[in-house]
């Protein structure tokens, strides 16, 4: 495949278009106006067919962008507008008005359609590329309206970038300062308007939302500042709409509004799985690791009680091996958890291992002496302010000691330096 | 009061949420210095304060500050909101949040001026947060979140601050850096008018009330309007014994 003009052109209108649907989303999604964009996106199909029927009615060519785009815009507006109407009413709450208006617009626009398609002049205007996007069937030409619609949307927010912000935080604020929240909403809802229009032809009205959605979604997962949020929205628009371009250049009966769709979902996707920061393989990760610290530190607290009731004391502990059965016990572990323990142990050098029997290592027995201090602060802490008895103090110190210092135990401790006493019998849990 | 008129003033304020009116011909006039706005639960004080500053529509009423409405007088009055009132998820710094105090003084377009990013930092600095300024609102503490917000109000730099409950869910320490900052403002000639919860510490905290149940039931210096007679009447029967204990305690009846 070579990359004619027009392919080129395309693909980067749709690029500009992704990256002005990004930015533009952001603000959408962060003042909940994210269905907006879908409301408009349907509305805007009768006001797309009825411009066409007009323009081809007066004998122009009905294929011209401006004037489809101009019919989808004021069909959008009045979308929107019956939505705020409906939602004023109080009879309905706003979501089920957007719903009904949507639907309602679209099944006009589609009954529409099926009559103009009977009419010759009109036929050609390939409206039904509309619905889904076709961005292969677009020319240069429409490529550029669609582009310059967008950029034009997109110095507009970065102009308003300040008052944006300040609508969409805290509008009741904004509006006690002396800021005129309501004009800002206005100017928000033209953006979305725009964006959603410029970026109809190609991504089709059935799909626009999630080229205002995905993007912004994605970045709040990768970040918590708005300038950086803005510009990975963007730059993640951008991609999702050039591979749907590039998509619908290579496959041309993909229908493009999918294409840039299942782009952005994938970022999504990827996002929400593997974000640093909010993803949730890293935090189950964070999890499983704080589960395998805590389990460590049982371990080893267990081995160095099982020294202490067999009396070798603090401080002599290493002397003797333990069976891993009786650990097993102490801890209520099942023995084969505990022997995956040992083993993990035993390749972090805590713990020798030998026979189904362990006893710590030097570096073992500091890092158990730590663990069973920090043990007894909690237990002895909690005993003293009377919050527990014997049995409630260690298992609320089983969940609260892994977090806790060495110099967080010793002031924890009625005798700072010194290994204090279990308050409790040691052996098997009840 | 005598020829200057009063900070704060309503006359006839009545606001309805669908048909049930939540205040009713509430007409009273804050003096300047502080003042807590006290009842129970439902009685309209937020409403009262919303109202007045025109965030929610009214029945009938007026609002005045300084003598005058909102509108001629907006930069002299401050505000300060409920901290549930907004996403705290919201992708914003501390310094952000304090920064929009400031957009009323800035050009509708482009960055942040540094003389107000200055300001705001001053703000955060006399809450005490200020090596928080570049942290994630979402990751500050419930009382530092309280604490950006009276921040953000201080960078309004008004003469009338509004405060929807500032002690609200705070802990000791955030509670005593409130009434200092309260204190500094009195002091220098700012006044405060600030919806509270706690009864028991209306006396050390204000030296005006106000006593609202729908109504304003009683209102003037602490001394003569917070009586157990006004507090039992603006009660009812909602405020249990254990309330009712300590709030004798504290009035000076």
């Amino acid at each position: 495949m070579t990359l004619g003009y027009n392919t080129i052109v395309v693909l980067a209108g749709c690029a500009l278009l992704g990256l002005a649907a990004g930015t533009v989303g952001s603000f959408a999604l962060l003042r909940g106006r994210a269905l907006v964009a879908d409301a408009v996106g349907h509305a805007a199909l009768p006001g797309v067919v009825l411009a066409a029927l007009l323009v081809a009615t007066l004998g122009h060519d009905p294929r011209a962008l401006p004037p489809l785009l101009a019919g989808a815009a004021v069909a959008g507006l009045l979308g929107v507008l019956a939505v705020q109407a409906l939602a004023r009413t109080r009879r309905i709450r706003e979501d089920a008005a957007i719903a009904i208006v949507l639907s309602s617009f679209y099944a006009l626009g589609v009954a529409l359609l099926s009559y103009v398609q009977t009419l010759p002049e009109a036929a050609q205007a390939g409206l039904n590329k509309f619905i889904l996007g076709q961005a292969a069937a677009m020319r240069a030409e429409d490529a550029f309206w669609a582009g310059a619609v967008a950029l034009l949307a997109l110095l507009l927010c970065l102009l308003l970038f300040q008052r944006l912000r300040a609508a969409c935080f805290d509008p009741d604020f904004a509006r006690v300062a002396g800021l005129d929240t309501q004009r800002t909403d206005l100017a928000l809802l033209a953006l979305i308007v725009t964006v959603t229009v410029a970026g109809l032809q190609a991504v089709g009205l059935v799909l626009i939302v999630a080229l205002l959605v995905l993007p912004a979604a994605t970045a709040r997962l990768l970040t918590f500042r708005l300038p950086r949020l803005l510009l990975f929205s963007a730059l993640i628009g951008a991609f999702a709409g050039a591979a749907g371009a590039a998509a619908s250049a290579v496959e041309p009966d993909l229908p493009t509004g999918a294409a840039v769709v299942l782009a952005g979902a994938a970022c999504f996707t990827l996002a929400l799985l593997f974000s640093p920061d909010r993803g949730m393989v890293p935090e189950a990760v964070r999890r499983a690791g704080r589960r395998l610290d805590a389990a460590q530190e049982h371990f080893l607290r267990a081995a160095w009680e099982a020294q202490e009731a067999a009396g070798a004391g603090p401080g002599t502990a290493g002397d003797r091996w333990t069976p891993i059965a009786a650990l097993a016990a102490a801890r209520g572990w099942g023995e084969g958890r505990a022997w995956w323990i040992a083993r993990w142990l035993a390749v972090r050098d805590l713990v020798a291992l030998s026979e189904r029997q362990v006893h710590l290592t030097p570096r073992g027995a500091a890092a158990a002496r730590r663990a069973v201090r920090a043990h007894r602060a909690v237990e002895h802490h909690l005993l003293a302010l009377g919050a527990a008895d014997t049995a409630g103090a260690d298992r609320l110190a089983d969940m609260v000691e892994h977090g806790l210092t060495p110099e967080a135990a010793s002031r924890l401790l009625p005798e700072p330096s010194a290994l204090p006493a279990s308050p409790h019998a040691l052996g098997g849990k009840p | 009061m005598s020829g200057t008129a009063a900070p704060f003033e309503v006359r006839g304020l009545t606001v309805a949420y669908a048909e049930r009116p939540v205040l009713w011909d509430v007409t009273w006039a804050a003096p300047p210095g502080l003042t807590a706005i006290v009842g129970p639960n439902g009685a309209g004080k937020s409403t009262l304060i919303r109202a007045a500053l025109g965030l929610i529509p009214t029945l009938s009423g007026s609002a005045h500050f300084f003598g005058r409405p909102l509108a001629e007088v907006r930069n002299r009055v401050g505000y300060l909101p409920q901290r549930a009132s907004v996403d705290w998820d919201f992708p914003a710094t501390a310094l952000d949040v304090v920064c929009m105090a400031r957009y009323p003084r800035m050009s509708w377009w482009g960055r942040v001026p540094r003389r107000e990013r200055d300001a705001a930092r001053a703000a955060l600095a006399e809450v005490g947060l200020a090596d928080f300024a570049e942290r994630q609102i979402g990751r500050l503490s419930g009382g530092q979140q309280q604490r950006v917000f009276l921040a953000r109000a201080l960078a309004q730099d008004a003469d009338l601050y509004l405060m929807d409950e500032p002690f609200a869910a705070v802990d000791a320490a955030t509670e005593q850096a409130i009434v200092a900052v309260l204190r500094r403002l009195t002091e220098t000639g700012r006044s405060v008018v600030a919806v509270h919860h706690d009864l028991s510490t209306v006396p050390d905290y204000f030296a005006q009330v106000l006593l609202l149940n729908g109504r304003a039931i009683a209102a003037g210096t602490v001394q003569d309007a917070f009586t157990p007679e006004t507090i039992a009447a603006t009660y009812g029967g909602r405020l249990n014994l254990l309330e009712h204990a300590s709030v004798t305690a504290g009035a000076r009846g």
